[in-house]
Formats: C-alpha cells, sequence, structure tokens
C-alpha cells in the first residue's frame, strides 16, 4: 500500500527540491535577515549584523518614505487596475464584436506595447510628455489647457506614469479576456435575442456573469503585477519628483540594492508579501459573494 | 561603427586568444566600467609586448550595474585582480575588507610617486592613512557659461566669487525676453552643487569623524541658502524635467551657466555649433570671497587591486605600466578622460585646448568628499531629497537642514557603533 502512494511523490522531488532550494530557503534567509541590521558592513564580516528582533518593522512605521512609498503605490493600483480591466474588457469586447474588420491587425497593434520593451517605450513617452515640445500639452493647447509638465510635477507625475502602465499593459488583459468571450455559447445570446434583450442587458446578464472567472483571474493578476509597481517610474522619473512616484518595490530595491541595507529591504519585501497576499483574499472573498 | 567594429573584433581574437595559448602565462583579470573598456584594448598589446608572460583579461562592466557586481564578486570570492573603481566607492570596498594597501609598492616604485598626482586626488585614495588606489583618469566639476548672455549682462569675465555669480545671475534674468529663461542650472536633484559649495563655505560635511552629520552647522548652511536663493528668485529652474537636454538648454540660452564635468566637453562643443561656436567657455568655479579659490570635487577612477589576487606583482606591473605620461595620453586621446599623471598635462593635446585649461586650474583646487561607505547613500537619497524640499518650498531651509542631520545621524549609527568596539 504504502509504496504505491510514495510513487507519485518521487516524481514530485526533483521540482520540489528546485523550489525549495531556490524558493524556500531564500525565502527563509530573508525573513530571518529582515530581523537583523545586515548591511555593507555585514556582506564580507556576518559578525557585524546584529539580530535587532522587530526594529526594522518598527522602523517602518516611522519612515516617512516608506508610507509615501505605500500611498504611491496603493494610488497607482487603486486607479490603475480598474482603469486597465475596463479598458481591456472594452477592447475584447470591440474586437469580439462581428462588426469589426481586421481583427488579427487591431489585436497585434493593442498587443504591441506589452511585448515592446520598457526602456524603449519610456523614451519614446518622455518626449510625448515633455512640457515644451511633447505632444499632449500640444494637443492640449487646442482645448486651451495650459501646458503641463508631466514629469516634473508632484501632482501629475503618477497620473502620466498610470496613463503609461495602463497603455504598456492592457493588451495582455485584453488577450485574455478575447479568450473569456470566445468560451461564452453562443446560443445564449440567441436567446437573449429571441426574448427581447437589448445589447446592455445582454452585456449585464451574460458576458459579464459569464466572465467572472476571467475577471477574477485578470484582476488578482493585475493586482499583484501593480503592487510590484518598479520599471515605469525607474526608468521614467527615478521615484522622483518629490518622491511622487517612488514606489515600495523601488523603495526595497533602493534599500536593498542601492544603499546595501539587506536587513531593512527584507522588511520591506516582507510588508509587501503581506498586503498582496491581503488583497489576493479579499478579492477572492467578494468574487465569491452573491453579487448584487 | 568603425571603431566598434574594430573593437569588437578586436574582442573577439581577443577572448580566442586567451582560451587558445594554455602555456605558462599569466592572466591578469581586469574589470573595467562604462566606455574605458572598450578603448584600454587598444593600448594593451603594447604591455603585453613588453612582458610576455603576462596576458590581461579586459570584462566591461556597465556603470549602472557596477555596484552591484562588484559587491556580489566580494561575497562570493570572485574578484577580479585589478579594477577600475569610481574613487568615491573605495571606501565601500575598504569596508568590505577586499582591497590591497598600496603604500609599500609605492614606496618602492620608480614609476608612481605622489608628487605625480593633484593632491586633492590623489587624497581621496587614502583611507585612514592607507593607500588603497591609484588615480588612472580624472575628473572634477567647473562652471560652463555662455560668453555671449555673460557679457550682454555686463560681465567680461567669468563670476569669480558668489556674490558676482549671484549679481550676474540677476542681470540675466533682468535682459529683456529673458523672462521665461534662466541664469544658471543647478538641478536639486543633483548634490555635487550643494556639496561642492558647502565645501567652500568651509563646511566639513561630516563631523566628529564622520560619526554625525553637519548639514545644519552655519557654514553648509551659509551655502545651502546660497543656492536655494537661485530657485526661489527664478534664477534657476526648479523642475528637473523642464531640461530634458541640458545641451539643447544650454544652445537655446534658456540657461547661461551650468556646473559640470569634463565628460560635457565634447557633448557641447557637438552643440555649439557655427555661429554660437565661440560662444561659450569653462572656468574654475567661483569662491566664496576674492581672496579664496573655489573648490571642487576631486572626481574620477582609480585603480585597485583586489586583496586576494594571486598575482599582485603582474598587477602592479600593469598598474605602473597604465601611469606611464605617454600612456595616460594616449588613453586621453582615445577615450577623452583626463590623465591622472600631471606630466601628461603638458602634451599640446591638452595643454591647446582652450576649454580644458580650466579643469586644470580647478585640479590644483579640489576636495574629497567624506570617506565613508555611507556617503552616497547620504547625499543621493538624503541630500537630494532634502534640497528638493527646499527648494520646492514644502520645507523651509532650517526645517530640511534639521531633518537631514537627524537621517544622516540615523544612518551612521552603525558606523558609531563600529568605531566603538573596534
Amino acid at each position: 500500500m504504502r509504496i504505491r502512494y510514495s510513487a507519485p511523490y518521487l516524481f514530485l522531488t526533483p521540482a520540489l527540491t528546485a523550489i525549495f532550494v531556490f524558493f524556500f530557503i531564500p525565502v527563509i534567509a530573508a525573513f530571518v535577515i529582515s530581523f537583523t541590521d545586515f548591511d555593507i558592513y555585514a556582506i564580507n564580516n556576518f559578525g557585524t549584523a546584529r539580530f535587532i528582533g522587530f526594529d526594522n518593522y518598527k522602523a517602518l512605521i516611522n519612515d516617512q518614505l516608506f508610507w509615501t512609498s505605500l500611498k504611491n503605490t496603493f494610488y497607482f493600483v487603486i486607479a490603475a487596475g480598474p482603469l486597465s480591466i475596463a479598458i481591456s474588457l472594452g477592447a475584447a469586447i470591440l474586437l469580439s464584436s462581428k462588426l469589426v474588420r481586421l481583427k488579427p491587425l487591431f489585436r497585434l497593434t493593442y498587443f504591441l506595447p506589452v511585448v515592446t520593451t520598457l526602456v524603449a517605450v519610456a523614451i519614446v513617452w518622455r518626449f510625448i510628455y515633455h512640457p515644451r515640445f511633447g505632444i499632449l500639452n500640444y494637443f492640449l493647447e487646442f482645448f486651451g489647457i495650459n501646458p503641463i509638465d508631466w514629469l516634473g510635477d508632484p501632482n501629475w507625475a503618477m497620473p502620466a506614469i498610470i496613463l503609461m502602465a495602463v497603455w504598456k499593459n492592457f493588451g495582455y488583459n485584453m488577450i485574455i479576456f478575447i479568450a473569456g468571450l470566445q468560451n461564452i455559447p453562443e446560443d445564449l445570446y440567441e436567446a437573449a435575442t429571441i426574448d427581447g434583450a437589448n445589447g446592455w442587458q445582454k452585456f449585464k446578464k451574460i458576458t459579464l456573469p459569464m466572465l467572472a472567472p476571467t475577471t477574477l483571474f485578470i484582476s488578482i493578476i493585475t493586482m499583484i503585477g501593480f503592487f510590484q509597481l518598479f520599471a515605469e517610474p525607474y526608468v521614467m522619473t527615478q521615484g522622483g519628483p518629490l518622491n511622487s512616484t517612488l514606489s515600495i518595490v523601488q523603495y526595497m530595491y533602493q534599500e536593498g540594492f542601492r544603499w546595501w541595507n539587506m536587513g531593512y529591504s527584507a522588511a520591506i519585501a516582507f510588508v509587501l508579501f503581506l498586503i498582496i497576499f491581503t488583497g489576493t483574499l479579499i478579492q477572492f472573498k467578494l468574487q465569491k459573494s452573491p453579487e448584487a | 561603427m568603425n571603431r566598434f567594429l574594430s573593437s569588437s573584433i578586436l574582442l573577439i581574437l581577443f577572448t580566442f586568444g586567451c582560451g587558445g595559448s594554455g602555456d605558462d602565462k599569466i592572466v591578469i583579470d581586469f574589470w573595467t566600467l562604462g566606455a574605458e573598456g572598450e578603448y584600454i584594448l587598444e593600448l594593451i598589446p603594447a604591455f603585453e609586448k613588453e612582458n610576455p608572460g603576462i596576458e590581461v583579461n579586459v570584462q566591461q562592466i556597465p556603470w549602472t550595474a557596477a555596484q552591484e557586481k562588484l559587491i556580489t564578486a566580494v561575497a562570493s570570492d570572485n574578484t577580479p585582480d585589478l579594477c577600475q573603481l569610481g574613487n568615491t566607492w573605495i571606501p565601500q570596498f575598504v569596508a568590505l575588507n577586499s582591497l590591497e594597501i598600496l603604500d609599500e609598492y609605492v614606496s618602492s616604485s620608480d614609476q608612481i610617486k605622489k608628487e605625480n598626482y593633484f593632491d586633492g586626488i590623489w587624497s581621496t585614495n587614502i583611507i585612514e592613512n592607507k593607500l588603497y588606489g591609484i588615480p588612472w583618469y580624472i575628473d572634477t566639476r567647473v562652471l560652463f557659461y555662455r560668453t555671449d548672455v555673460l557679457a550682454e549682462a555686463g560681465l567680461n569675465h567669468p563670476p569669480q566669487t558668489w556674490e558676482e555669480l549671484y549679481d550676474v545671475s540677476k542681470k540675466i534674468k533682468e535682459i529683456p525676453g529673458k523672462k521665461d529663461k534662466y541664469a544658471i542650472y543647478l538641478p536639486a536633484n543633483e548634490w555635487a552643487s550643494f556639496v561642492i559649495f558647502g565645501l567652500q563655505a568651509g563646511s566639513t560635511i561630516l563631523k566628529n569623524n564622520n560619526r554625525y552629520g553637519n548639514f545644519s552647522g552655519s557654514k553648509f548652511k551659509k551655502a545651502f541658502e546660497f543656492l536655494v536663493k537661485f530657485h526661489k528668485q527664478g534664477l534657476a529652474p526648479i523642475g528637473i524635467s523642464q531640461v530634458t537636454n541640458v545641451y539643447q538648454a544650454f544652445k537655446d540660452e534658456y540657461f547661461a551657466m551650468y556646473i559640470s564635468g569634463p565628460w560635457n566637453i565634447n557633448e557641447f562643443k557637438k552643440w555649439m555649433t557655427e555661429d554660437l561656436k565661440d560662444k561659450w567657455m569653462t572656468a574654475p568655479l567661483p569662491g566664496p570671497d576674492e581672496n579664496t579659490q573655489g573648490v571642487s570635487l576631486a572626481g574620477g577612477s582609480s585603480l585597485v587591486m583586489f586583496n586576494n589576487s594571486e598575482k599582485k606583482i603582474e598587477t602592479w606591473k600593469f598598474i605602473e605600466f597604465l601611469s606611464r605620461p605617454s600612456i595616460q595620453l594616449n588613453f586621453y586621446k582615445l577615450v577623452n578622460s583626463l590623465p591622472a599623471v600631471k606630466d601628461a598635462w603638458n602634451d599640446s593635446t591638452l595643454a591647446g585646448d582652450k576649454y580644458i585649461h580650466a579643469f586644470y586650474k580647478q585640479f590644483h583646487h579640489v576636495a574629497a568628499t567624506p570617506k565613508i561607505p555611507e556617503w552616497e547613500r547620504i547625499v543621493f537619497s538624503k541630500l537630494q531629497q532634502y534640497a528638493e524640499f527646499a527648494v520646492r518650498g514644502t520645507m523651509t531651509t532650517d526645517e530640511a537642514l534639521k531633518a537631514l542631520d537627524e537621517d544622516v545621524n540615523n544612518i551612521l549609527e552603525k558606523r558609531r557603533w563600529l568605531l566603538e568596539n573596534e
């Protein structure tokens, strides 16, 4: 009996070993480090690392920059998340419509930003956002709007990053939504049409409920991805101006790999982990509860 | 393109050359940062010809990834024999206990002597009375200015004192049509000008053997307030993204003065063409008063040897080779990095370039920043942050400097603990 059941574990061993060695051990090590003041002095001389209990976590509470980065990250997730999902859903529905021609071309166009290197994209967007020569301000001028210093003004830098991130990422979600839409049986719509439902009713009563699992998946993936906001501000603003685009991950990177405060950086990582974990749980709960 | 092609072919030949010659040659691993690594390859054949038993294996690391890669190498005991290091990075690697002390090598060398170098630059390589690096190429910051704009404002020579700098800035701003333009570019997200003016005012920046911040001390405060005044009065642009291209902005007279380093000489030459060709110059930095020459930063790259190298004698030979005036000059011709050895400056290539003259003068008045591993963190993460707050008016200068000192004291806590437990 026992031997029979041990076979699957035997096959799982290689994968589990890899995960254990390359994932769990580093995570545990990082967890231990987050309770020390491991820094540049300690890299070559572990003796100088001091065990400091919860001091890193306590310091985080009083760290203005941490709160700023937390606030910025939430701002980004709350604004860019729904926006990105709405736009990708909209694009997916339009592209699934029977009225649209040249679908592959549009799909390709919308997906292009996803596969383009961010650094290349960032250069173009920096020109778009340029306060004096940028095309965005040029267009806004037609509506009588004064030039905005998009990346230089602390109030506008985050919206600028959001706009760019949404543009860069919505294509990926769109593809998943298109796949989800294709899984909705056509006869549901036909039946609804016979019953006299209009387009909006069909969307509300058929498309949205049938897409619920896809939407849950996308919102979780998007949330996790957006909480880890890093590359966009890193290349566009380096967290500035006035730290208005500093994200948690960027702050963690700075502390860890620029200033070598590994202990402090690890503590930030675990706080971020807790936040994402809680966010995911909340989303599961919300989706499970019967919809109003 | 041609240059790139030839150097990459060279690199390929080189790599194969190393793999192929399995005989008893000694191979020195040399890590270089940035563009220098590409051009150094052209100098190596001469060294290998002189020393048939030695080969130099160059590995190029981009500046942005360098610190990470080097520290990882130290942590995993994979350091090269020789490395190029920005001289402000030396304290970090001394803290990691990974650099060879070079005093004895120098005292028995005919080639490398302290007197051959600019004092301020040499001293950046000395930490607690021990020498850890030999200057390879050097840089500092001087004033780049528009001669035509300054003349229009009534000044026919570069500003020599703080007062003159401020007065001419006011006058530039008053020139008709200059309302939306600025006199000087002093970006708050570049710590250098704040530290330079602090040093000029006589501040030690940190105090008590670098145990505590000294930013709210009266001397630094004076310099800080002086610079913030330029932003507050509209003489310098506050937003950084207003100037995405400094060269274009300099050309457009968006600002008339800029404090920067030798790496920008060729860039400005490229942008200031035709009738603008003779409308700009470089000058040593102004000083706090007429009798004091303004100091600037002692920058540049040094050559360091890692202490677990097994080829120290050969590596030192190569350092000596790179420190010859003729080789230094060749290197300048290849990559435009200013030579560290003073003798190389007598050559007409350098002496004849009017833009470089200011740098030569300035190198006699350069000062090192505090030589502690925390320094970069202090200036990049803290000084720039509070400078930006002060410039934008989020904090008063007093509040900003006080908060800066508090943050810096926190950063230095570990250093204090280590010093007490020595």
